[in-house]
């Protein structure tokens, strides 16, 4: 039983980084229609330059920051020179569906090659904020490190910073409009291509603040988010895909999950694990475990 | 005023909207009326930037609408309430009527311009904080007029208010069309296949059939002539 909750509190702080990437692919997904592979690419970027930013100021939080900022730019910047453009030249056929998903595809073997450029192929270590030990309380370990603790705690508040944004300022409200109207949001005076950047912007951040919280658990390397990924989009459509609240309890509840598969199946079997749940959902209930039936479109 | 000349608008092969011109005064009302695939709403979309023209122009005084995007056409006082009670289902009642003045920003009017919204339409002040989805056919038609209301428009585009509602709800809400045109000089274009009830609140009228104008007149002219009202208006 001991072991059973060690197994659990272990899940929380993975289960908290993918509820943020799964937060990224939403705030895409909603907005636009894609989803975006060119979202792990982004966030090892954005990674690979908090790594850099530590090496030159030696301050964790700079290099924090920076990295943020940077995915948040660089998720701009993917929506404004390439999704845009390949939707608008795609039409409106089938193919303007796909256009963009395969630009993302494209994308993501692109910025993994240039980083890989930049910084070679090795594995790299990032630092931690806090100890990764595991605390003791009363001579008895529990695998939760202080830094868990402050991997959890930003999760949250980066969640309820976003849930503000969202649901009481005029700006989430134009997102929202945007995603789930666009021709009513338009005529309402909404800019919805800059609403759209914003949204992707803000994903653009909340990816790279993923991969800067998970890395000190892993290890870096220029394809090293790819399973962030996988694990993230399980997560969001265990929400249902459209819904942050979803999105949130989708990745908590996949991290548990594959903190018991790791514990009891083995680190092999994490991968193949996500992709069963993932098919399993898309079978069982393809509106996700929030999300109302016939919600999701195309 | 609003000035269409020669306005013409093709749906890839199809053309929707032949060489329309009108011209609509300040403060008054036209009614487009027409059958089925006459090309009303192509009308209406094209005025507010939803489909692009393919000749001709749209002048609302002396704003070339035609040069538009459709974010900016209610920053210029049109607001354009298209086919179908477009609300926002994802959004509660109180959402989608904030979202109509999100552009006015920190403007202070604003309140005055809700209560006066909820003053018209009762219900919706019931109902603020349900979703939209939760409203009846007639009360998501409120809303959508109501969210375009909270721009405080100059001229009012409205595709099929009466569409799919019940005769009291229609009489309803062409009357409040009314009242606040009179009351606030506002310029309507009020597409309808309603025939009765448009003409019964237009200044003028035109009939669309297959793109083009058949016939143009004041609108008491055209319900009383008989022979137009069983070519174009079938009853
Ligand atoms: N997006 C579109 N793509 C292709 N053809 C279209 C499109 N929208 C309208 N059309 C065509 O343009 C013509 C005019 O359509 P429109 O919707 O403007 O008619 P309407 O007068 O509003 O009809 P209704 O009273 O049924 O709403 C029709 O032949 C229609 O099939
Ligand atoms: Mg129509």
């Amino acid at each position: 039983m001991q072991q059973f909750i060690d197994t659990l509190i272990l899940g929380v702080s993975f289960g908290a980084i993918y509820a943020l990437m799964a937060l990224a692919l939403i705030l895409v997904w909603r907005s636009t229609r894609v989803v975006n592979f060119a979202q792990a690419g982004q966030a090892v970027l954005s990674t690979y330059i908090g790594l850099e930013i530590h090496r030159l100021t030696s301050s964790y939080w700079i290099a924090l920051i920076v990295a943020v900022i940077a995915g948040g730019i660089v998720g701009g910047l993917v929506d404004l020179l390439m999704v845009r453009p390949l939707s608008r030249h795609s039409g409106t056929g089938p193919e303007a569906a796909v256009a963009p998903v395969i630009g993302t595809l494209g994308l993501l073997a692109i910025v993994q090659g240039v980083v890989g450029i930049f910084w070679g192929g090795e594995f790299r270590k990032y630092p931690a904020a806090f100890s990764t030990d595991a605390i003791s309380i009363g001579g008895s370990r529990i695998p939760f490190s202080p830094f868990d603790i402050f991997i959890v705690a930003i999760v949250l508040a980066v969640m309820v910073a976003f849930g503000f944004i969202f649901q009481r300022t005029g700006l989430g409200l134009a997102m929202r409009a945007a995603a789930f109207g666009s021709e009513v949001a338009q005529l309402a005076g909404v800019r919805t291509g800059r609403v759209r950047t914003v949204g992707w912007s803000f994903a653009g951040s909340a990816g790279a603040l993923a991969g800067v919280l998970i890395t000190p658990n892993v290890f870096l390397a220029p394809n090293s988010l790819d399973l962030l990924l996988v694990f993230g989009f399980t997560a969001a459509v265990i929400g249902g895909l459209e819904s942050m609240v979803g999105g949130a309890l989708g990745g908590l509840a996949l991290g548990l999950g594959l903190a018991i598969v790791l514990q009891y199946l083995g680190s092999s079997f994490t991968f193949m694990a996500a992709f069963v749940v993932l098919i399993v959902v898309l079978l069982v209930r393809p509106q996700g475990l929030l999300g109302k039936k016939g919600a999701r479109r195309a | 005023m609003l000035r269409i000349d020669s306005l013409t608008t093709d749906h890839g092969q199809v053309r929707a909207v032949d060489h329309v011109s009108f011209d609509v005064e300040v403060g008054s009302c036209t009614a487009v009326i027409g059958a089925n695939g006459a090309g009303k709403s192509s009308l209406l979309r094209t005025l507010s930037g939803l489909v692009k023209s393919s000749s001709g122009s749209a002048h609302w005084g002396d704003i070339d609408l035609l040069k538009l995007p459709t974010s900016e056409i209610v920053r210029h006082g049109v607001a354009h309430v298209p086919e179908g009670r477009s609300v926002i289902a994802e959004l509660s009642v109180e959402e989608n009527l904030t979202l109509g003045a999100l552009w006015r920003g920190k403007d202070p009017d604003v309140a005055v311009t809700k209560s006066e919204v909820l003053d018209l339409f009762p219900r919706l002040g019931e109902r603020l904080k349900q979703g939209a989805d939760s409203l009846s056919g007639g009360e998501r038609q409120m809303l959508a007029i109501g969210r375009a209301l909270m721009a405080r428009p100059k001229l009012l585009l409205l595709d099929e208010p009466s569409l799919g509602l019940a005769p009291i709800v229609i009489e309803q809400i062409f009357h409040t069309i009314d009242t606040m045109r009179k009351a606030t000089g506002l310029t309507v274009v009020l597409v309808e296949q309603n025939a009765v009830s448009a003409l019964g609140i237009a200044n003028h009228a035109i009939v669309l059939s297959l793109g083009k104008i058949v016939v143009s007149g004041s609108a008491s002219d055209i319900a009383s002539d008989e022979s137009l009202r069983h070519a174009y208006l079938g009853y």
